[in-house]
């Protein structure tokens, strides 16, 4: 019978918790692989700008002269493919979600470290490098 | 795997006899499908019967006027008018036709230019 | 004869999520003329192609519908794969399908709760929404995304899952089944909901295969097009009858819409159960270079990727035909002659996603 079936899912409803989160005060539900938003350890980007070439939505910037890596976050849609591409492990994914903006064009700009002259880690980033050049 | 795909070639004058024929084999309208190679449009027509897709494709240039099957094919309105809007094709004698209305675009037949990948140059300058 | 008027129904309309428009022309009541309009929110999505590399193009194709988007990533990484001739792993074609038939049934939740919304079913709104919530966990814990998961790649997944977590999944599964069983028989035995939807907007069996009608929509006519019988995917190694039913009225599209989630947990559990162990990609080295139509069974229907690469790393064409663009002309047959009062049920038993129509 269905009014009995309803009568069972008004009951459960009456005695359980909301099942829903106060979000911003409570913080949302995530888990180890959750893709929040990229952050960058400038100590370790060599500006080989494989990310740069590899991002859909070109959200990512980088300055070889200059040395910069830039994001602009209201073009980053959390894919990770630049995650998967950086040769030194330098981006991470993390869990969180970034903060919410209210101005287009919210770029983030770091200062970064550049290719590292006589260690052989340089080595295959400047391989990566060429194509960019042609 | 799936299996692999034939499109036939025919002309732009078989096109709704093909149609009235797949209409006759108890085929259904799966899409057209305009792709711009060059300076020609292929136009790809794909009926499919239990799961076996037929395509007829034919080769226009963009001045072209090509006939539509919307009297064989009710549906086939909202592709003919597509084609028309995306490509700057054509086509004649549409049931419904929307006359350029279809999508609203700020440039015009935005699909019949050809965009050549720049070098990854930053979205900011 | 009574003296026509026209009305215009959308784009901003409270039955409608995405904007569709509709000039309806109407004779007293009756709806006797019906004409759509899209192109509100058309983007280009297929014309990016040209700029991106097809291995990232993946993200892209993902993103052309937010609901069922693991489909359309699916759909493009198959006829990839097909065109070069990769023969991708066994355990990733599971997963895929696994993932698949998990959007499948949050895209069905989603649309239960908003139809009932729609005619002010709110506490099955409610209900819906809490269930899809769980669907919505266990895909963020498995791929890292809620509703676009970013899984798919050009010969294989990015993420596999471990076999306990594989048996949490069932498990929490036929957890749920209870509930929605509890939830459907509601919507669908309730007295009001039958007298508002049985016997309205009957689509002929004839008109809706002639008309190109897919998915459910087909489907609720007696028309059995299910693209999942073809085969891609694991689907070939998994016992399912797609669901049929035979009144062609709006009740029959909800009941079908209904009866498909169970059939999603039944295919999950088969999954389950049969994943071989090995690896979850493979490495591909070159790129596309020939033409083909990909097929795959979305929540609305059939979508066909249409692909053409010349052999460089920007593909040449990336045609996308989804489930509700095809769907537009039986929902103008399925308008003709119905009440006024009724469209906003109708408009929504086809299930319409804007979004996937426009690219």
């Amino acid at each position: 019978m269905t009014f009995f079936q309803m009568t069972k899912t008004v009951l459960k409803s009456l005695f359980t918790r909301p099942a829903t989160l106060m979000y911003p005060a409570k913080p949302a539900n995530i888990t180890p692989i959750t893709r929040g938003h990229v952050s960058i350890n400038p100590e370790g980007c060599i500006t080989c700008r494989s990310c740069q070439r590899k991002c859909p939505t070109q959200a990512i910037c980088v300055e070889v002269k200059e040395k910069t890596w830039e994001i602009d976050n209201m073009r980053c849609v959390v894919c990770s493919v630049c995650v998967d591409v950086c040769p030194t492990k330098c981006l991470t994914m993390e869990t969180q979600y970034r903060k919410v903006l209210t101005a287009r064009g919210a770029k983030d700009k770091f200062p970064v470290a550049g290719p590292k002259k006589r260690d052989p880690v340089a080595a295959p980033a400047a391989d990566a490098a060429k194509p960019a050049k042609e | 795997m799936m299996e692999p795909q034939t499109i036939l070639p025919i002309g732009v004058g078989d096109v709704v006899p093909k149609a009235e024929q797949a209409k006759r084999d108890g085929k259904r309208l799966v899409q057209i499908g305009c792709t711009k190679i060059g300076d020609d449009f292929e136009i790809i027509y794909v009926y499919d019967k239990d799961y076996q897709l037929t395509s007829y494709r034919i080769t226009v240039k963009q001045a072209d006027e090509i006939p539509s099957i919307s009297s064989v094919y009710f549906g086939a309105f909202v592709y003919e008018n597509e084609i028309h809007d995306l490509y700057g094709i054509h086509v004649t004698g549409i049931n419904i036709d929307f006359k350029g209305t279809f999508y609203k675009t700020t440039i015009k037949h935005p699909f019949s230019v050809t965009i050549v990948k720049e070098d990854d140059s930053c979205q900011n300058k | 004869m009574s003296k026509q008027i026209t009305i215009p129904f959308g784009p901003q309309h409270p039955v409608l999520p995405e904007p569709l428009h509709l000039d309806l022309v109407l004779e007293d009541e009756k709806v006797v003329d019906v004409i759509p309009t899209i192109g509100y929110v058309h983007r280009g999505l297929e014309k990016l192609v040209e700029k991106r590399e097809y291995t990232e193009y993946v993200f892209i194709a993902e993103r052309i519908c937010g609901i069922c988007s693991f489909i359309h990533s699916q759909a493009y990484v198959q006829g990839i794969e097909q065109i070069m001739g990769l023969e991708i792993p066994e355990r990733a074609q599971y997963l895929r399908t696994i993932w698949s038939e998990y959007s499948r049934l949050h895209s069905h939740l989603l649309w239960l709760g908003c139809f009932a919304d729609s005619m002010g079913f709110e506490s099955v709104f409610m209900n819906s929404w809490r269930l899809r919530e769980h669907i919505l966990n266990d895909l963020e814990a498995t791929t890292g995304g809620r509703v676009i998961q970013g899984v798919c790649k050009v010969a294989g997944v990015r993420r596999d899952i471990t076999p306990e977590k594989l048996d949490e999944m069932v498990k929490g599964l036929r957890g749920i089944e209870h509930e929605l069983q509890d939830l459907t028989n509601v919507f669908l035995h309730d007295s009001s909901i039958q007298h508002r939807l049985k016997g309205i907007g009957v689509l002929k069996k004839e008109d809706a295969y002639q008309l190109g009608a897919v998915g459910p929509t087909a489907r609720g006519s007696g028309v059995a097009i299910d693209i999942r019988e073809t085969g891609y995917a694991a689907f070939g190694k998994i016992n399912f009858r797609p669901v049929v039913e035979h009144d062609g009225d709006c009740y029959a599209r909800c009941a079908i819409r209904a009866k498909e989630m169970f059939t999603s947990i039944d295919i999950i559990e088969q999954c389950a159960k049969k994943i071989p162990d090995g690896p979850v990609d493979m490495k591909v080295t070159g790129a596309p270079d020939g033409e083909y139509f990909s097929r795959a069974e979305q929540p609305r229907g059939e979508v066909i990727h249409y692909i053409k690469g010349n052999g460089k790393k920007n593909l040449l064409r990336h045609r996308v035909r989804t489930p509700t663009f095809t769907n537009i002309p039986p929902l103008i047959t399925l308008l003709k002659g119905c009440d006024l009062a009724d469209v906003p049920v109708i408009v929504l038993t086809i299930d319409p996603c804007i979004g996937c129509a426009e690219r």
